[in-house]
Formats: structure tokens, sequence, C-alpha cells
């Protein structure tokens, strides 16, 4: 455990105490010159990888590496959704492990992730979406996974301020809700992990950028970084946005591309919103926080960037879509926006497993919904780290699915925007 | 409750007073005022709330800065006073606050607060569960309300070009334009404020070419208004710098102008900082600036009696314009030893007493600032009474847009700020670059605009500047950390600052996001440097170590009004209307979108039921004939040479085999090997085909065929035309359609032996030249009647009047094509279907040649067991009903593929379906439980064509 | 917001255009191509943090494809040439 668990009578003594007494979350070590296992990505994937190493396997003796600051990346820049309401049974295995621990990970960690499990509507506007929203309700619950169709009346009840109009450009015919769904704050995710992982003596090293793999016998045995050679038996990849850059370091290719994905808050105003809302046809979705904003995302920029910066041209097409939804939502203002780096991949599914030189393992391609999988990605790569098998789970979603032809394609199956 | 209106001057128009009412009481101010210089001249001095301790808060800036005066106008939450004009009948009220701003149970919240620093939620609320906590929270979230009922306020976007664009209208940006436009560039000035001008609308006895600053700028905004490539764009807010260079700017909170410029000169000027003490927060504590500010451009004095506290000669000034208009100034308190330049003479002379080497160490008062605790160089404290405390730590480039467009950051020990250093797609200019003194801020705008025009440097505007004693980096002077603010809209004090860097927390994104300093609607535009200097001074680094963290889109908050523009209502993604969609709605048709069409579901009659309607249109065309208005289908044309060369390459059935005149069915996959499109294609002569494509296939297949024929098949002759739009179709459909037509009239023979199915002529019908397909999507009898698209009401109308004839919808056509087998490309098909999959492995087979796709339909998973395939289910009870999304279970448990089609049929007088399950068609005849929604059904899988299997009906 | 310059209609918008993904990519012999060559054809990506080879359609335009060297993280162009040319070597 950390050196001073949280908890409401420890934040009273503290409160009493000027708060003088906090320990810091996390160490900040000088790197090793060896380590039993290296994670590269001090990300919610990575540190949730180095944490179950240390917890599931017993594997401590753990660096992760991150070049800038922790859960800087796409873990810090998204729309903090988490669901499991995927169409295939593999799909739905992989997103629900992470809901599942995501439902437990505030009191495993002792750091209040504040998951908020309000529930996700999708919305279908027309009698063919509708169809479809009930091959994938029906799918879902074949996943054992909770799932509800909802007829039009059930939608105007759950979202009164919805255009609910029969002549809105968009007209809502019905849709479907997982209740489990929800969001939780992404960046308590990140920090929540790096100090239950530092507690179990995983080294957290930040500004650390690695600059290239060792190779011993065609095998990497480690990584050259700005701060030295580190060496380690074997080493893990958790670098969204940038997997494709590092898999050129260690010599080869990978099925992904690099897009900008943009998010939106508005000003903080009195809660109206209390769902998750996804429109099928616009691919815009919104929840508002528990600070009053509303969080808003959609489609990502329209062509291959690492600039953490978005484009003008998203920006009004989400905001239409919003605003064609929430017509009263036309009175707000968009407070601030910004940009992550999203892994896409053809099937919109991850890449998990061994990669393709030995002693190298991946956890990659994420595209829009890396956030909502972390507990289940780290879970997965620390299980393929430390035993050097797959994981039951991450079996269908090794690289050699792009050879076979076994995608795992929920947008083509479900209609689903990521 | 101590701001008053001084008796004259300031730039308001006394002889238009206004009446206004804030939080519910009635007060007076003029044209020209803001509602937070009016609420000043009345004396309110308690505007808001603060946002988590529900502390009372007064006016704290003049600009975007402001961090506590947010108000609701009407509908329209969390605008700041600062930056609302004043109107007549102006109704607006404090947010987060009740019952008033005044008294506020809110408050009790503040009691707490000991126990409630940055993150204390991280740390508490896990027992008994999160769930259980939220609502509570979540309760006091929020600024100000959304009206559901609200109207959409009006927005535009436009697009402007320019040679030369200048953000900012203060004295460098004026100067800029003035040297950008002199020999008639075409210049853009866009400025935040109503008023051209900036700090010169606040500055008392400046001179600039020897002349009142006042007589300067209105001469030097006269010769920008008369230059007709000058255009002036006020209460303008550029929020953003995106790609390329170009600048999106609103205008009046309703126009959103996109800015493309050779050249960007960024005058965006500074904005002033506070220095942290005990107290801070109270009312009657603000920026020294602003109280200039208020003072100078308003006439509004925020008190009786000023206490400056400052490190910096330019705020000296505000001391200045106080004594100058005969109001008393308790004393300059100046951490600096020895402040001697001329300004500090000029107060002295003034009588004002500056303690040199002192520092306010807390603000006295409960709902107002009474006085300050001034800390000595020796250590001794003395008390001084105040009714404004006005604070300037120094002065911050806004450097927000500078940033965006790319450029970096220094750090200016000078004046202890973050300057522009490189790079970057905006020059900037004056204050926005450091450039501070009036003199030197024209000189920097002039030589900006005059190198973003590319012109002569002509006459650089001229200003005297003072010597200045340097500024004394100062960024807080409390001793209980814990009350002294840093930022006040999220509520963040010193103490949250330390605590962040003591728990690790000390990279400035982390210090950000775990005090969320910097996150409220003024964007932490006057805090954020103040905050990252004390987290540099709590982890031992230099603010230039720190950094700042990522300035980002929008400077300023957007309304989405102005940004969706026209993207509203019906302009939200038009759709396209048939051409006889008139017709259609006179047969009371139900109209509804699909695939960016809008067309007839059903055309029920009466009190008839959607299901009904269908029902009984999919009948009558089995037993008579229909009418079907199937214009959406694509229509590509194919020409050249290599045409038939080409198609074989695009689709899976072979089509150079095809001879003139003949129609055969084809699909197309993707590279990927997926069922991509279908349709009928038309050989119209050796080198013309005429390609059919699904309604809503139409786009991707034709930009498909430019793709390939572009990028990789450079080498055919071939030429691609959408033609979807030029012919309108009527489809004809039903044992009677002969009929029909030869009693509308027709040059054509339609003789079964003379115009076989799967043929084409052309001819003219009811008159109208036609292209005329027989090709049935029925099962019936049946010709689709193509006309030039305007034509195509007149020939409905043809039709329609010669004979009895029943007008279908989408739904029935559904029902028809479900009784045949025919496979809906994205219904029955999705982006996991091969050819093989619903039917076409034969097809497949036949073909010894490349196509698109056809590499991948021989990979390992495309040729496995267990892949769900096209088949017909039967409810096992007559009267069971089948819905489409339906899943067949599996023996485990789980899905053994689903019903992609359903439908109540005619024909069969029962349910049945289309399904893709898994090894379907090797299950033909096995029993199966169908799963919907907790529903089992009894089922059978049966071959998926259900009536008249030999199509003896379509010959 | 790209303001890219159509070789066949001059600088538009970025909104009137679609990208097309990486350029210079070679299909291979279909017949002979083993799973792992067309998988690798098919998926495969340079991604390249920088300079990267694109093919861009103007869709709402001319209709025309063309290539484009592009900057991937500054969206700087570099370059725009013909879909059957060459990828520019050198300065560009």
């Amino acid at each position: 455990m950390p050196r001073l668990a949280y908890s409401a009578f420890s934040l009273l003594r503290q409160g009493l105490n000027r708060h003088r007494g906090w320990p810091a979350a996390w160490r900040t070590p000088e790197p090793k010159a060896h380590y039993a296992a290296i994670v590269v990505g001090g990300g919610g994937h990575g540190l949730a990888t180095a944490y179950y190493l240390a917890r599931n396997h017993g594997v401590t003796d753990v660096a992760v590496l991150e070049r800038g600051w922790l859960g800087g990346g796409n873990t810090g820049r998204n729309t903090t959704v988490v669901r499991s309401n995927y169409y295939f049974p593999a799909s739905g295995a992989l997103y629900d492990l992470a809901l599942k621990l995501y439902e437990g990970l505030s009191r495993d960690l002792n750091f209040n992730i504040m998951l908020s499990q309000r529930g996700m509507l999708m919305l279908a506007h027309s009698a063919h979406e509708l169809e479809f929203a009930r091959r994938t309700v029906n799918a879902i619950r074949r996943n054992g996974i909770d799932c509800t169709l909802l007829d039009r009346d059930q939608v105007r009840r759950r979202l009164p301020i919805l255009d609910m109009s029969p002549d809105a450009r968009f007209p809502v015919v019905g849709g479907y809700r997982q209740a489990r769904a929800g969001v939780a704050r992404h960046d308590a995710v990140a920090w929540g992990y790096a100090r239950a992982a530092d507690a179990r003596g995983v080294d957290i090293i930040q500004n650390c950028e690695v600059l290239g793999f060792i190779f011993e016998g065609g095998r990497v045995v480690g990584v050259e970084t700005s701060r030295g050679a580190i060496r380690a038996d074997r080493v893990g990849l958790a670098v969204a946005g940038h997997s494709g850059v590092l898999a050129a370091k260690a010599g080869f290719r990978l099925p992904i591309t690099s897009y900008a994905l943009q998010a939106f808050v508005s000003e903080p105003i009195k809660p109206i919103l209390h769902e998750v809302v996804l429109s099928s046809a616009t691919g815009v979705y919104v929840s508002q926080s528990d600070k009053g904003e509303l969080v808003v995302g959609g489609g990502l920029d329209l062509h291959p960037s690492y600039s953490q910066r978005g484009n003008l041209p998203v920006v009004e097409g989400v905001m239409s879509g919003l605003v064609g939804m929430f017509p009263c939502f036309a009175n707000l203002r968009m407070m601030r926006s910004w940009g992550g780096i999203v892994d896409v991949v053809h099937d919109s599914s991850p890449i998990i497993g061994p990669a393709p030189v030995p002693g190298l393992y991946l956890d990659c391609g994420w595209g829009t919904g890396g956030f909502k999988a972390i507990p289940a990605g780290g879970t997965l790569l620390a299980h393929v780290m430390a035993t050097g098998e797959q994981h039951p789970i991450a079996r269908p979603f090794g690289l050699e699915r792009f050879r076979t032809g076994a995608l795992v394609d929920e947008a083509a199956a479900s209609g689903i925007a990521h | 409750m101590s701001g008053f209106r001084l008796p004259q001057g300031g730039r308001i128009d006394r002889t238009r007073p206004l009446a206004f009412r804030y939080g519910g009481r009635s007060y007076a101010g003029f044209a020209g005022d803001t509602l937070a210089s009016a609420l000043i001249a009345n004396g309110v001095s308690v505007v808001g709330r603060s946002f988590k301790y529900h502390r009372p808060r007064g006016i704290f800036a003049a600009g975007p800065e402001e961090p506590n005066a947010i108000v609701q106008l009407g509908a329209r939450p969390n605008l700041k006073a600062t930056q609302v004009a004043l109107v007549d009948g102006l109704e607006a009220g404090p947010v987060n606050c009740w019952p008033g701003a005044g008294f506020d149970v809110g408050a009790a919240a503040g009691l707490l607060k000991r126990f409630l620093p940055a993150g204390f939620y991280y740390k508490t609320f896990m027992w008994p569960g999160w769930r259980w906590w939220e609502p509570m929270i979540r309760r006091a979230a929020g600024l100000g309300r959304v009206d559901p009922e609200a109207a959409m306020p009006d927005g535009q976007r436009r697009s402007l070009h320019c040679d030369v664009l200048v953000v900012g209208g203060g004295p460098a940006g004026i100067a800029a334009a003035l040297a950008a436009g002199a020999e008639g560039a075409r210049v853009v000035l866009v400025e935040q404020d109503p008023q051209l001008g900036g700090a010169l609308l606040a500055a008392d006895g400046a001179v600039i070419d020897a002349m009142p600053a006042d007589t300067w700028l209105a001469a030097a905004i006269a010769t920008l208004e008369a230059r007709p490539d000058t255009r002036v764009l006020r209460a303008t807010v550029a929020f953003g710098v995106y790609d390329h260079g170009l600048v999106a700017a609103v205008e009046r909170e309703r126009i959103v102008w996109k800015i493309r410029a050779r050249h960007t000169v960024l005058a965006t000027g500074a904005i002033e900082r506070p220095i942290a003490f005990e107290n801070d927060d109270l009312p009657g504590v603000m920026l020294a600036g602003a109280a200039r500010t208020y003072l100078l451009r308003w006439a509004a004095a925020a008190g009786r009696r000023l206490l400056l506290f400052a490190n910096n000669d330019d705020a000296y000034r505000t001391a200045l314009a106080w004594t100058s208009r005969g109001l008393p100034v308790a004393a300059v308190v100046d951490p600096r030893r020895s402040p001697d330049g001329p300004l500090a003479e000029e107060l002295r002379a003034a009588g004002v007493p500056i303690t040199a080497g002192a520092v306010v160490e807390r603000a006295l008062g409960r709902r107002g600032v009474t006085g300050a605790v001034i800390r000595h160089a020796t250590g001794g404290r003395t008390k001084a009474a105040c009714d404004v405390l006005a604070v300037s730590g120094g002065r911050d480039p806004a450097v927000n847009l500078f940033v965006q467009g790319g450029g970096t950051l220094a750090w200016d020990a000078a004046v202890a700020a973050f300057v522009p250093a490189a790079g970057g797609q905006g020059m900037p200019a004056g204050a926005a670059a450091g450039a501070f003194a009036l003199g030197r801020a024209l000189a920097d705008g002039h030589a900006a605009g005059a190198a973003a025009a590319n012109v002569a440097a002509g006459t650089v505007p001229y200003a005297e500047d003072d010597v200045a004693t340097p500024l004394q980096p100062t960024w807080y002077s409390g001793r209980d950390q814990s009350r002294c603010w840093v930022d006040r809209a999220s509520d963040v004090t010193v103490a949250d600052v330390v605590l962040a860097a003591r728990e690790s927390y000390v990279s400035v994104e982390h210090y950000k996001r775990y005090t969320t300093s910097g996150m409220s609607p003024d964007q932490g535009k006057s805090s954020a440097v103040v905050a990252l200097a004390l987290l540099g001074a709590a982890t031992g680094r230099q603010p230039a170590d720190v950094g700042t963290t990522r300035f980002r889109a929008p400077w300023d908050p957007v309304p989405l009004a102005a940004l969706i523009g026209q993207d509203r209502g019906p302009q939200l993604r038009p759709v396209l209307h048939l051409p006889t969609h008139d017709r259609h709605a006179a047969l009371g048709a139900m109209i509804e979108e699909y695939g960016g069409w809008m067309r007839p579901a059903a055309y029920p009659q009466g009190a008839e039921s959607l299901d009904a309607a269908v029902f009984r249109e999919a009948a009558a065309v089995r037993a008579g004939v229909g009418l079907f208005d199937a214009s959406p289908l694509g229509k590509i044309e194919v020409r050249g040479p290599d045409a038939a060369r080409f198609l074989d390459r695009m689709y899976v059935q072979r089509l150079s085999t095809l001879k003139p005149g003949r129609l055969r069915y084809a699909v197309a996959a993707t590279e990927h090997g997926i069922v991509f499109d279908d349709g009928v294609v038309a050989r119209l002569a050796e080198d013309r085909f005429l390609v059919g494509t699904t309604s809503g296939g139409a786009g991707r297949v034709f930009d498909a065929f430019e793709e390939w024929l572009q990028c990789e098949w450079v080498d055919l002759a071939v030429f691609v035309t959408p033609v979807t739009h030029q012919w309108g179709v009527v489809n004809v459909a039903g044992p009677e359609a002969r009929a029909l037509i030869a009693a509308a009239g027709t040059d054509i023979d339609l003789a079964s032996a003379a115009f076989p199915h799967m043929t084409f002529r052309e001819g003219t019908v009811a008159g109208i030249p036609a292209r005329v397909s027989r090709v049935s999507f029925t099962g019936e009898l049946s010709y689709e009647i193509a006309v030039p698209a305007r034509r195509t009401a007149a020939l409905w109308d043809a039709l329609a009047a010669a004979g009895p004839m029943v007008p279908f919808g989408v739904e029935a056509l559904m029902t028809l094509r479900i009784e045949k087998g025919y496979i809906h490309v994205g219904a029955d098909t999705d982006g996991t279907t091969y050819p093989a999959d619903c039917g076409f492995a034969d097809a497949v087979a036949r073909r010894n040649d490349d196509f698109v796709g056809r590499r991948s339909m021989r990979r390992p998973d495309a040729l496995r067991g267990g892949r769900l395939q096209l088949v017909g289910l039967l409810p096992e009870a007559a009267d069971a009903t089948l819905h489409a999304g339906a899943h067949v279970v599996a023996a485990g448990g789980g899905s053994d593929g689903h019903v992609s089609s359903a439908c109540r049929s005619p024909a069969m007088g029962r349910t049945i379906a289309l399904a893709m399950v898994r090894d379907g068609r090797a299950r033909m005849g096995e029993a199966v439980t169908v799963d919907d929604l907790g529903k089992t059904v009894a089922a059978r899988i049966v071959a998926p064509v259900f009536f008249d299997p030999e199509g003896t009906r379509l010959r | 917001m790209l303001l890219i310059d159509c070789p066949w209609c001059g600088p538009r918008d970025e909104a009137e255009f679609r990208c097309g993904g990486e350029g210079h990519i070679a299909r291979p012999d279909p017949d002979t191509a083993d799973d792992a060559t067309w998988a690798a054809y098919l998926f495969d990506r340079d991604n390249v943090k920088g300079l990267g080879f694109e093919r861009w359609h103007h869709r709402h335009g001319c209709g025309r494809w063309f290539n484009v060297a592009r900057d991937t993280v500054t969206h700087e162009i570099r370059a725009i040439y013909a879909m059957t040319d060459p990828k520019p070597t050198g300065g560009a």
C-alpha cells in the first residue's frame, strides 16, 4: 500500500494539519541499468501494465518510461467514456474485462477515479438504424453484457432536452442504452495506477524518451533512451499515437495510421444532461462532467497527423451535430478544445500481443477508444509479458489477424462510431 | 458599495441613460458602458460567488481575463460582465449562487474549505462508492443555466482573404494596420473590444506625434476607415490560429470569420497579473490596470480610497489617475527598494506616499476590502485603510494565438514574463511581443505592419517612453498560503499549488489538472504565469524550466451558434428530394430519409397503419401493377475503349461478355474482398456502359472507379461520368406493367420476345425520350423507365393516369425483394460479408482473372468454416413474428448469426426472413431458436427464396 | 485548415479534398502474393512522423487525384505532384 492511504479519515486529519503530511504520490527514481521488464509509455495502458505485472504476476522489477509527463497522451485527452456495448464476442469480452476492472478500480488503487455509471444512450434516427440497433442489442446481450433497446418515448423520458420533433434533421426513432456505461476521471486513472504501481516498487521515469532498441541475437534486450541505455528481459510498448514511430525504430511496420482526434468542452452549466449520448447519424457524442462542462467528441480529423492540434472543419461539424441533437446548446460557448494522436487500425480493434521481433510486446491500435480499455490493456499486456503466452481474451487481437483476414471489425458490424 | 460614477469624463454617452437590472435590482448606466463598468458605477461590489467555496467576489479585471464576474444574460450563461455591452432593459444576474450573490446558501462550502484542498475528491468518496456521493457533488456543479426552451441565436460563417491581418486594435495594431495599408495592400484589422484603441482608451495624458493620444487615435481611425482596402472588424475576437495560417475570429458573437492572410501581425496586447496575498479575492481587490480603465474609460471609480500594490512603474499610472481625479490614494506599496522613475516622482509630487521595499500581506474586510496589512522591509507591519486595493505584478504578453500558430516562447527576466521567441505563423508586435511602453509598441507595430505588407517603412508614430525602474518579480506576499488566491475562477490558492508540488504533480500540466487551475471561463488569462512561477518556487525551478501549459484554441469561449453557422435545421447535411416529391406528398406518402434521399416509405390510406399500407402495396404489385420512384438508384456512365476491361476488374461478375442492349446484375467488392455495392449494368454499346448502383452507394462507387482509374490503372482509357441526378426513374412493376406502359404510349415493342428480361431499349414513353430497362427487384414483370430528370413528374403523371395502379414505397419494395431473396447491400450484408457468404460463391469461382478484392477472398478467414451465410428463416408457427436484428441462438448460448431482413409476406401469408447464419447453407431444414430481446421464436432454416423460385413471373 | 494547391484548381481549403492515405503503395501481383505480402499491402503503413507521402483527391472540385508530400507534424506541404510521378527526393 502507499505510504499514506487515502480516506475520508486521512483527509480530515490532514485538514487539521494543513495538509502538510501528504506524501509524494510517486517517487522520482533514477533509471537502473537493468529491469526485469520495461514498459514504454506512461499513459494509462503503460502504467496499468506495470501495476498488473506487479500485482498479478509478482514482477515488481519494472520501469515505466515516459517521454513527457504521466498521462500526457491520450489518457489525458479523451472524452472519458467507458462502456462495453460491443458487437462481437471477442470485443465484448475485452471491453467488459476493462469495465469490470473499472468497477472496482477506485478501491483497488485507493484512488477515486470517479467512475460514474450514468449510462450511455445511442440514438437511432431511422427505421433502418433501429433495426441495426436491435441487432446490436441482441448481440450484446448474447455476449452477456447489459443493453436495452429503447423506443422513442423511452428516449424522450431520459433526454427531455433532445430535439424530438419529427421534422428534426435527424429525427429520433429510438435507441439503445448500456446502463453500466458512463464516464471516469481520466487523469485519476493515470495517477491512480502510477501511485499504486510505485507503491509496489515500480520505477516511474518521466522525461525519458526511448530513442531506439538494443538487440542481441535478434532479440530486444533493452532500450536506448535520452537518459542512457536501460536493459530489460522484455519490453512492452504502450505508446498510442506513436506506435508506428517506435515500431520503425525496432525495424518493423504496423497496420496503423496516426490521426488527430479532437474533443471539446463548453463552459460549466448547471446539470442538465445525465447520460452519455451518441448520435449514430453524426457520430457526435456528449456528456456533462461533474464540474458542469459539456464534454463533446466526434470524428477524426480529415488527414493523418502527429500534431495534437485540431482543425476547424471538424470543430464546426461536431458542434453542428451537437446542436442538431440539442438545439438549446446553441446558447453555449466552446471553452476549450484539445487533440490527441490516435492509432487508427482498419478494423478499429486493438493490437495486443507479441511484436514481430522477440522480446517486444505490443499494446496499441486502440483508435479512439483506448481510455475505456485501460485496465484490460494493462492486464493483457502484463499477462503476455509475464508469461510469454497470450491471455485467452487477447488471442483474437494479435497481429496475425491481418494476415489471415480474421479482423474484428466492430464498425462494420454494428454501425457504432468508435 | 463604494464604487461610484465621476460627474464628468469617460467615453460614455451621458445623454443616453440606460436602465438595466442585475440580480433582480434596478440600476442605471450609460451608452458605452459594459455591464461591469455600470455595476461598478452603481456601487455593486459583490457581483457573484466563487465556483468552489462560494466566496463573495467582485469585479477584478476589465477585459476577457475577468475571473469573477460571470453572469447569466437571459438564455446565455457564463458571460463575463466585462464583455457585455450595456443596452437598455438588459436583465442579468450572477450565476452559481442562491438566493443571490449577497447572501448565498452555498457559502457553507467555504466553512469546510480546509478539508477540501486541491484534488480532495481523489482521496475520498471511495466508500460506500462514488455512485453514492456523486449526485451530491453534481448538484454543486456548473455556473450558469441552459434554458431548454430558448430560441437558437443566429449565426454565420464567412471567409475573408487579405494581404495582412492585424489582430488587435491597440496602439501597436493600429500602427501596424496604418503601415501595412499605406500602399494599398488589403488589410484586415480585428479588435475584440467594440472600440479601437486598446490601452489608449485608458491613457491619461499620453502624447503621440506631438498630439494628445485621443486626437492621434481619431485621426488614425479616420485614415484606416477611409482606405478602400482596409477593413476594420470591431467586437471581433480572434480565437484560433489553424493550419497554414488560417485565423478564426468571431464578430459580435454571431459571425465566425475564417481569415486567410498572406501575413498576420499579432498585436494582441498583454494581460496584467496580480500578486497573491491573503484574502486577495475580496471584492474591491482588482488589477491596477482595470481600476484605471474603469476610472478613465467609463468614469467609474471602483471606490473612494485607493491602495496600490505594484512592483512596476506602469501600474503607478493608476495611482496618478486616481489622485488627478481628486480621489485619495492611501499609499503605493512597492516591493522594490528604490522606485525612482519619472512616474514615481510625479506621484510623490502629487503627495502620494510610496512605501518602498514593502508588500501587502493581507487584505482586510469581510464582504469587501476595508484596508490592508502592509509588511515592511524591516519586517514590521502597518495597516492602511482603503476600499479599492489595486494590484499589479507585471504584465504577460497575450501569446495564446502566437503559440497556437506554432511559435515558441522564452522567459524574459526583464519583464518576468514569457515572450515570443521564434517561429509561428504570426508576427508578434507591441505588448504582445513584450514591448510594453507606448513608444516602443508603436514603433514595433509599425515595423511589423510594414514588413508584413512588404512596403517602405514610412513615418513611425512617435511617443516618448519614460525611463522605468525595472520590475521586481513578486508572486506572493501573504503568510497563510491557504488564503492567498492564485486562480480566482477555479478557487485555487497558493497552498493548493504547494500541495500539488508536494504530491508529485510537478509538471505544469499535472499541476493544472490536479488543481483545475486555468480551466474556467477566464482560462487562467491573469493567473497562469503566477501559478507556474509559484510551482517553480515550490519545486526549486525557474519559470523558464517549468514552462507553460499548451495554448489551444479558443483564446476566449466561442458561441456555438456562430461556430455552426447555417449548419442547422434542414441545412445540417442537406437531403435530396425526388423530382416527383410533390406527387408523393399529394398522395399522402409517409416520407423518410433513406441514404440522404427523402423517399416515400409507404402511402397509408386514411387511418391505415404503416404495416398495413406496406402489406397492401406489396400485395397490389403482385396482383396488378405498382409505380415506384426509383430515381435515387445510382447511375454511372462508363465509356472508352477499355470500359469493359475496367468493369471486369471492378465487379465480381464478368461484364465484358455482356452484349450491347443487355443487362447483367453485378456485385462489387472492396480490395478487402467485402461486398461493397450491387446493381444492374447495362451495355449501351461496345465501349459504353451504364452502371447501376445502390441509392446510397452512387457516390462511393463513382469515387472508387475514379480512384482505381487515376491511381492504379492509369493506362486504361476509360471515362466515368456520374449521371444519377440527370435521370429520373419510374419503376413499373407487376403483371399489368406492360399494359400500363402501353396505355401511357410508347414506341418500344414491349412484347417479351422483342424486349426480354434483362435487356434494355431506348425510345419514348408517354412522348418522353426514355431509356427502359426490363429489370426486376420485385420478382414481377418490371420496367425501369429513365427519363431526363425534369420530365420525371410528367412521366409519373402519364403512367398514373394510364390505368389502375398503386404507388408503392420503399418498404413494400423491401417486402417484395425479401420474398424473392434478393439481398439488400447494407442490410443483409455488412462490413464483414464476402460475396461468397451471400450467394455469389459460384460467381467468384467462375472468374480466373483478377478483380478488386479477389485476392482477399482467398485469405484463410474468408475460406474457413463457420462463416455466416445467407439463408431464409421461417418461423415454425405460422403466426409468429421475426424482427430484423434478432439473433439465432448458438449451441453454447452465443450468437449463430442474425436476422438481416424480415417482413410480413402477403405472398406467403406469414412472416418470412433472410438471415446470416453460421454455416447456414449446410444447415438447410434445421430447426433453430431465434432470440429477440429475450423472446424466443422457433424457426427453420430454408432456402433464401420464398416466392416463385423458378422466376416464371419475370418472363 | 490546410490550404492545398490543387494542380488543376489552385489553392483551396482542405474541406474540398479527401485524403486517400499513404501514397506509392505498390499493389502486389495478386496471383503470386502470399498472405503476408498481401496483408502488408492492405494494412501496413510507414505512418511517418515528419515528411510523409500521401495521395489526395479533390473531391468537391475537379475530381483529380494527386500526390502530396506533407509534414505530418507541422502539416506543411512540401510538394504536390502527379499520381504517376515518383517520390520527390532531396530537398522536397
